[in-house]
């Protein structure tokens, strides 16, 4: 248990203290980085709790293909954050205020945490018993079933951002030359090529 | 099971299959424009047979997918009013569309999938139900605020949007989660019960704040409201439009169903921060629209103010006020299309204008529009005997009836501030100074949305067109 | 038929006003008056008719509020009889006689139209003064009051481009507003105690009242008292009685067939006529009887004292008017109400008439109104001289001593003196001396006019011509009224039928009241004395005007207080204006610069100019277009709402 807790507590921490470094740290590539090392932490987390299909997930998904695309993203559009975070001196005081009032009063809800008496019931209730079934199982029992309707929104919800990614950047230039390859194999001869009788000693 | 299921949520899977249907034989036509058109006018014409059906069917609650989908009177009389609205401002943007080579079939179906996220807010019965609806909507508008991309003020308003939305989306997250871990579930009735037996505590009531906040950047409550000005002017005009109209009923249908709910028993604590956003809303959007000299930013401003009323009805926490808010939105979206239908044909040699001082003397340009214009104005100044005045008169009478006097007083007081500035155009078209104003003509289609809206805030005084007994009706299935 | 004759007039009204323009200007004024014709006729029909109880003729409801219920009904009866010919004859006379009178004007120019708006107004307050005399409750009778009050402001004001005229309009207007305000506020008193306005209902609760009382300020007053009270206010400032009796010689400033028709025929008696209609409630006030003779000898005397001396020739029969008012609220005052509609009857006919003479000798004289520019017209305007001399016979009362032969004024006049004798001696005396004043005034008007010799612009005099026919017509109908009235009608009015004809319309208290039967006893001497009078008012006016016309400005330069005092009209108008006036005028400004203009306007506008556009531009700085600005604005609005959660914990 003791080493539990303590896995808990390492990978809490550095989740933390990367995720702020992700915002502080002035090469916007180093925060990329970080990132990928809270979705590390977090990954770690969700093993803890015995959801290692999520962490797996979260692997593959954020750090394989969310995370290094904001490297390359970061890295090929050579955004100066320098001068983007110029004003933030300006605002650091007040907002590091607000922050602290903000951190303040959640400490206080936390202060006294007393959640209804059938909260565990009432959370526990929808999952399978995690004894008697393995997460990646379960997961797929829950979407398919129970949760189509949720799961199926997710799908209309990337749909959407599939067609919004479209609409906003896909462009039909019209004097690029590609190669089509029906036309070519269906193109008329007849159409094509004109014949001419050039007659001697004159141009077309 | 399912098919049951399926039966409850058929107009949402249908419009939704629809809209992929049209992008499919939008991809693989080869006349893009003419499909287009045909595509858009479809939409509209399945929004109005849709809003029919939906109006026409038989009364009775009924719930699928264990509660996460709520279709009762609440949720159909909200329905009604989108797709109607939505499928005015879908005619009405063919025009512009057109003129600014915009017509392309992933506009209509962009809006399809938004209407299908706003019919998923209202409906929702659980807050992840909620949050899916909520995202579907945002992102589609995200992508048709941008939707004029070669515009930088388009894309800036897309991008604005995006991120002040997903800041939101942010807050309303975080409050749905402390509202999970404090009781252990999503689903609203289950909120409800647990509301009902052990009362609201801190850590419920931070959630609902969060919950609140993210739901009010969403229907553009002040002070969450800072990126309603800037979307509202960049985006496309009909965007504009469709913005001011759909958008804001299911956003405060929404908040009302979340309120009502799963918090129908601690209605004294979330009146405080309705009373709060109420308040800031009507005089900042009175106060700013002031100073505005583009009319899509005024209409902007306008829709603040007007959203500040609508809460007020909901501020009251009564099925009086739940029906005064179905009442002021539906009367809110009818003034806004007849508006919309207006500003989209400001334009002076075919070019947009938008500015309001071109709207100098307007009278003698076109008598008939100037004076549809005006019975507009004065009615979204709440004028009576217009309409726009027994819009405000019920939210009031639902505020006062819930002890909330001095909250009525203000929304009187404000909605005397904003009388300025709907009499200064009315004022700009009759008596202003001659400019080099507008010129254009107006199509039929337009003149009838113009025409029909102004009609209605005059004829509607009769009854409202029965709105109220019907809202009356939506309201008691909310309140438990 | 009633319906008819009281819907004639405002259809009249109606036609000339609005649509003149369709059917031409000479038509509408022959529309109007012949409406009014048919109204006349129907009301003499009406007239002949027999009148035990009052019939009522119910046209719509309405209104109903509480306990509140009125209908818009006409009672029949012979109150509203007499007045019905009254009003419609005299109108009609004087629609007719405005075609005359009003064919040129050079108070418009040419091509203006004013004749059928004249015609319009004229029909317009017909309707109104019948409304009032034909009401069946309070309310309906306020309707009427303020109806003919609006009718004289419009007709005073007819010149509108004259300021004395508009003076004057503004005048009577605002005068007859403190008597409203009487008047009004017995009516609420009347509903406060009896629950109902409607006359059926109140005329019983005469004695039930006499015995209430309510608190007002520190005291408890008699509730009879103290609504009739109130309700002669209002009387007060329709009729011109003294002290709010300002307005009546100013009102002067209308064209001269309104003054006969609205400032002496009709309108000023709506006054007597009330009272009259009050009968039932009167009689349970002796108290405010006592008042009403008092204030009616009074204003009947110091009306005639002003009349001495005036020289304007409608000023000097408008003071008559006034002082033979008071002669009719002395005869409700001592309770003889009949006799007080005898007067009322009589003096309708020859007032009329001699307004109308008047006005056919200013018609003649080219609008010139000063007695001192007349002289000599006998000549010149005989028919108009004759009309006003049977004028003239019948106000001052000539008729045969102790019988009841005479001229209208005789009987009626020596009816009310003979009742005043029973009721109240200082009443009986005042009237004496101003039947006496009565007589100069009128033989003075009569002699300056047509005897002596042309003075004033030679001009003129040359011109001066007698009137059309349209105009004499009204005169010789007149004078026939001025002449019999009073013989035909003597006794219905006074004599042994009063009670039978006018069945329950006046009602007498016979426990108290016995002045009808004892007038009919006093001795020959009180019968006499207003024929001596007479004779002693016209020897003096022959002295001083025909025999020896230097001696009244020798008499006025030897006494110059006492004429300045009489041409200043008691000094009436000066001490008004330095009493209410100019103070009103000093709280008025006070209100208007002070507390309208700085505080209120002032308030708002510092709002509305001066806040409010600088929080919209503060708005407007905000929106600054910064992203993170407006994220943060969100921020800042969740910590403002968390922390006043934080603070006060919610709702528990």
């Amino acid at each position: 248990m003791v080493i539990t807790t303590l896995a808990f507590y390492l990978f809490a921490l550095t989740a933390v203290a990367s995720a702020i470094l992700v915002i502080v740290s002035r090469n916007p590539v180093h925060s990329v980085l970080w990132l990928i090392l809270t979705f590390f932490m977090s990954a770690g987390l969700f093993v803890l709790m015995g959801a290692e299909f999520l962490a797996m997930l979260l692997m593959i998904v954020y750090v394989g293909a969310v995370a290094v695309l904001f490297l390359f993203v970061v890295m090929m559009l050579d955004v100066d954050f320098a001068t983007l975070r110029g004003g933030i001196a300006q605002y650091l005081p007040l907002g590091l205020l607000i922050g602290l009032i903000l951190i303040m009063e959640l400490g206080l809800v936390f202060g006294h945490w007393i959640f209804s008496e059938n909260a565990p019931d009432l959370r526990a209730a929808v999952t399978p018993i995690p004894e008697e079934v393995e997460n990646t199982a379960a997961l797929g029992q829950l979407i398919y079933t129970d949760y189509i309707y949720l799961f199926q929104a997710a799908g209309l919800i990337l749909f959407v951002a599939m067609i919004g990614a479209i609409v906003l950047t896909m462009r039909h230039r019209p004097n690029v030359k590609r190669q089509n390859i029906l036309d070519q194999i269906y193109r008329d001869p007849g159409e094509a090529v004109e014949m001419k009788d050039v007659k001697p000693g004159q141009g077309i | 099971m399912l098919s049951n299921d399926i039966s409850v949520i058929l107009p949402e899977l249908l419009l939704a299959v629809f809209a992929m249907a049209s992008l499919m034989i939008g991809v693989w036509s080869k006349k893009q424009e003419a499909v287009s058109n045909l595509i858009l006018w479809a939409t509209a014409i399945i929004f109005v047979v849709f809003g029919a059906w939906i109006g026409l069917s038989p009364e009775g609650t009924s719930t699928a997918f264990n509660g996460a989908f709520v279709n009762d009177g609440f949720a159909r009389f909200s329905k009604v009013v989108m797709l109607w609205g939505g499928a005015s401002m879908m005619v009405l943007s063919r025009d512009y569309l057109l003129k600014n080579d915009l017509l392309k079939y992933e506009y209509p179906a962009l809006i399809t999938l938004a209407m299908v996220g706003m019919m998923m807010m209202v409906s929702a019965g659980d807050l992840m139900a909620l949050y899916m609806g909520l995202e579907l909507q945002s992102l589609s508008l995200y992508v048709i605020a941008a939707f004029r991309r070669d515009s930088l003020r388009s894309t800036e308003a897309g991008l604005k949007y995006f991120v002040l939305g997903a800041l939101s989306s942010g807050l309303l997250l975080y409050g749905a989660s402390l509202v999970y871990g404090y009781t252990g579930t999503t689903s609203f009735t289950a909120i409800s019960s647990v509301v009902t037996l052990e009362g609201v505590s801190l850590g419920l009531l931070f959630g609902l704040v969060f919950l609140a906040t993210g739901m009010a950047f969403k229907v553009s409550a002040a002070p969450f409201h800072m990126w309603t000005p800037d979307v509202y002017e960049g985006s496309p005009t009909p965007v504009t439009g469709f913005f001011a109209t759909a958008p804001k009923v299911a956003a405060a249908a929404m908040f009302a169903r979340v309120l009502f709910d799963a918090f129908g028993e601690a209605v004294s604590d979330w009146q405080q921060i309705l009373v709060f956003l109420s308040i800031a809303s009507m005089f900042l959007g009175s106060i700013a629209a002031i100073g505005q000299k583009n009319i899509k930013r005024l209409m902007a401003y306008s829709s603040i103010a007007h959203m500040g009323f609508a809460l007020m009805g909901l501020a009251a926490g009564t099925e009086e006020g739940a029906q005064s808010l179905l009442i002021y939105l539906a009367i809110y979206v009818t003034m806004n299309v007849g508006v919309f239908a207006f500003i989209l044909n400001m334009e002076r040699d075919g070019r947009p204008i938008l500015s309001i001082d071109s709207l100098g003397m307007y009278s003698r340009v076109a008598p008939g529009r100037a004076l549809a214009l005006a019975i507009l104005m004065f009615s979204l100044a709440g004028i009576p005997p217009l309409v726009g005045f027994f819009g405000k008169f019920y939210v009031l009478s639902a505020a006062v009836d819930a002890g909330l006097i001095w909250l009525a007083v203000a929304g009187v007081i404000a909605s005397v501030i904003g009388a300025y500035y709907y009499l200064r155009i009315i004022f700009l078209m009759y008596f202003g100074e001659q400019t080099e104003g507008l010129n254009g003509t107006m199509p039929a289609a337009h003149w009838v949305f113009l025409g029909g809206a102004a009609a209605a805030m005059v004829l509607g005084v009769y009854n409202l067109f029965g709105v109220e007994s019907i809202a009356g009706i939506a309201a008691a299935t909310l309140i438990h | 038929m009633p319906t008819i004759i009281l819907f004639a007039p405002l259809i009249g009204a109606i036609i000339a006003g609005f649509f003149w323009r369709l059917i031409g200007e000479k038509s509408a004024q022959i529309v109007a008056t012949s409406l009014l014709f048919l109204s006349c006729a129907l009301s003499w029909v009406l007239f002949f008719g027999h009148y035990e109880h009052s019939e009522t003729h119910t046209i719509m409801q309405w209104l109903e509020s509480g306990s509140l219920s009125v209908d818009w009904a006409i009672r029949l009866d012979r109150l509203t009889a007499v007045m019905l010919i009254v009003v419609t004859t005299v109108s009609s006379l004087v629609h007719l006689y405005s075609f005359g009178y009003m064919a040129h004007d050079d108070n418009w120019k040419e091509g203006e139209s004013y004749k059928p708006r004249f015609f319009a107004y004229l029909s317009f307050f017909t309707f109104a003064m019948l409304m009032l005399v034909t009401s069946d409750n309070l309310l309906q009778m306020f309707f009427g009051w303020e109806g003919v009050g609006v009718a004289s402001y419009l007709l005073i004001g007819f010149y509108y481009r004259k300021p004395s005229a508009n003076a004057a309009a503004m005048k009577a207007f605002i005068v007859n507003r403190v008597g409203d305000f009487g008047f009004a506020l017995g009516i609420f008193g009347i509903f406060m105690l009896t629950d109902s306005i409607n006359f059926s209902d109140i005329f019983t609760e005469g004695h039930h009242l006499a015995e209430l009382t309510f608190p007002f300020l520190w005291m408890e007053v008699n509730a009879i008292e103290t609504v009739t009270l109130l309700l002669f206010i209002g009387a007060m400032g329709k009729s011109a009685q003294l002290f709010l009796h300002t307005w009546l010689p100013d009102a002067m400033e209308g064209p001269t067939p309104v003054s006969a028709l609205i400032h002496a025929a009709t309108m000023v008696t709506a006054g007597v006529f009330l009272v009259c209609r009050m009968s039932p409630l009167f009689e349970y006030a002796p108290g405010t009887l006592h008042f009403v003779t008092i204030i009616g000898a009074l204003t009947a005397f110091v009306a005639a004292t002003i009349g001495l001396v005036q020289n304007d020739i409608k000023r000097v029969i408008a003071y008559s008017t006034m002082s033979q008012l008071g002669y009719m609220f002395v005869a409700a005052g001592v309770g003889v109400y009949s006799v007080a509609m005898f007067h009322l009857f009589t003096h309708a006919f020859f007032k009329a008439m001699l307004f109308l003479g008047a006005g056919s000798v200013i018609h003649a004289m080219h609008h010139e109104q000063d007695m001192r520019n007349y002289g000599g017209l006998r000549k010149k305007i005989p028919y108009t001289f004759w009309a006003m001399m049977i004028g003239t016979l019948a106000i001052t009362g000539v008729g045969i001593p102790l019988t009841h032969i005479g001229f209208a004024g005789f009987l009626s006049k020596d009816a009310i003196i003979e009742s005043a004798f029973v009721g109240n001696s200082f009443a009986f005396w005042a009237l004496v001396v101003a039947a006496c004043f009565t007589s100069f005034y009128s033989w003075r008007l009569m002699f300056l006019t047509f005897f002596g010799t042309e003075r004033g612009d030679h001009h003129t005099h040359e011109h001066a011509h007698d009137s059309p026919l349209v105009m004499l017509i009204p005169l010789g109908v007149l004078a026939l009224g001025a002449i019999f009235a009073g013989m035909l009608w003597y006794e219905d009015f006074f004599g042994h039928r009063v009670e039978e004809w006018f069945g329950t319309a006046i009602y007498t208290n016979h426990e108290t009241n016995h002045t009808l039967h004892d007038a009919h006893e006093v001795g020959p001497w009180v019968k006499a004395s207003p024929f001596i009078a007479m004779v002693l008012g016209f020897a003096v006016a022959y002295w001083f005007y025909i025999w020896n016309p230097e001696r009244p400005k020798q008499l006025a330069a030897r006494n110059p207080g006492a004429y300045q005092f009489l041409l200043n009209k008691w000094y009436f108008d000066e001490v008004y204006d330095f009493l209410f006036v100019r103070p009103a005028q000093h709280i008025g400004r006070f209100l208007w610069k002070g507390v309208d203009g700085k505080t209120i306007d002032g308030a708002i506008n510092g709002v509305a100019m001066g806040i409010i556009p600088r929080l919209t531009r503060f708005a407007g700085r905000l929106q600054s277009g910064f992203l993170f600005h407006y994220a943060f604005a969100m921020i800042l609005g969740v910590v403002a709402i968390i922390t006043w959660f934080a603070i006060t914990g919610g709702a528990h």
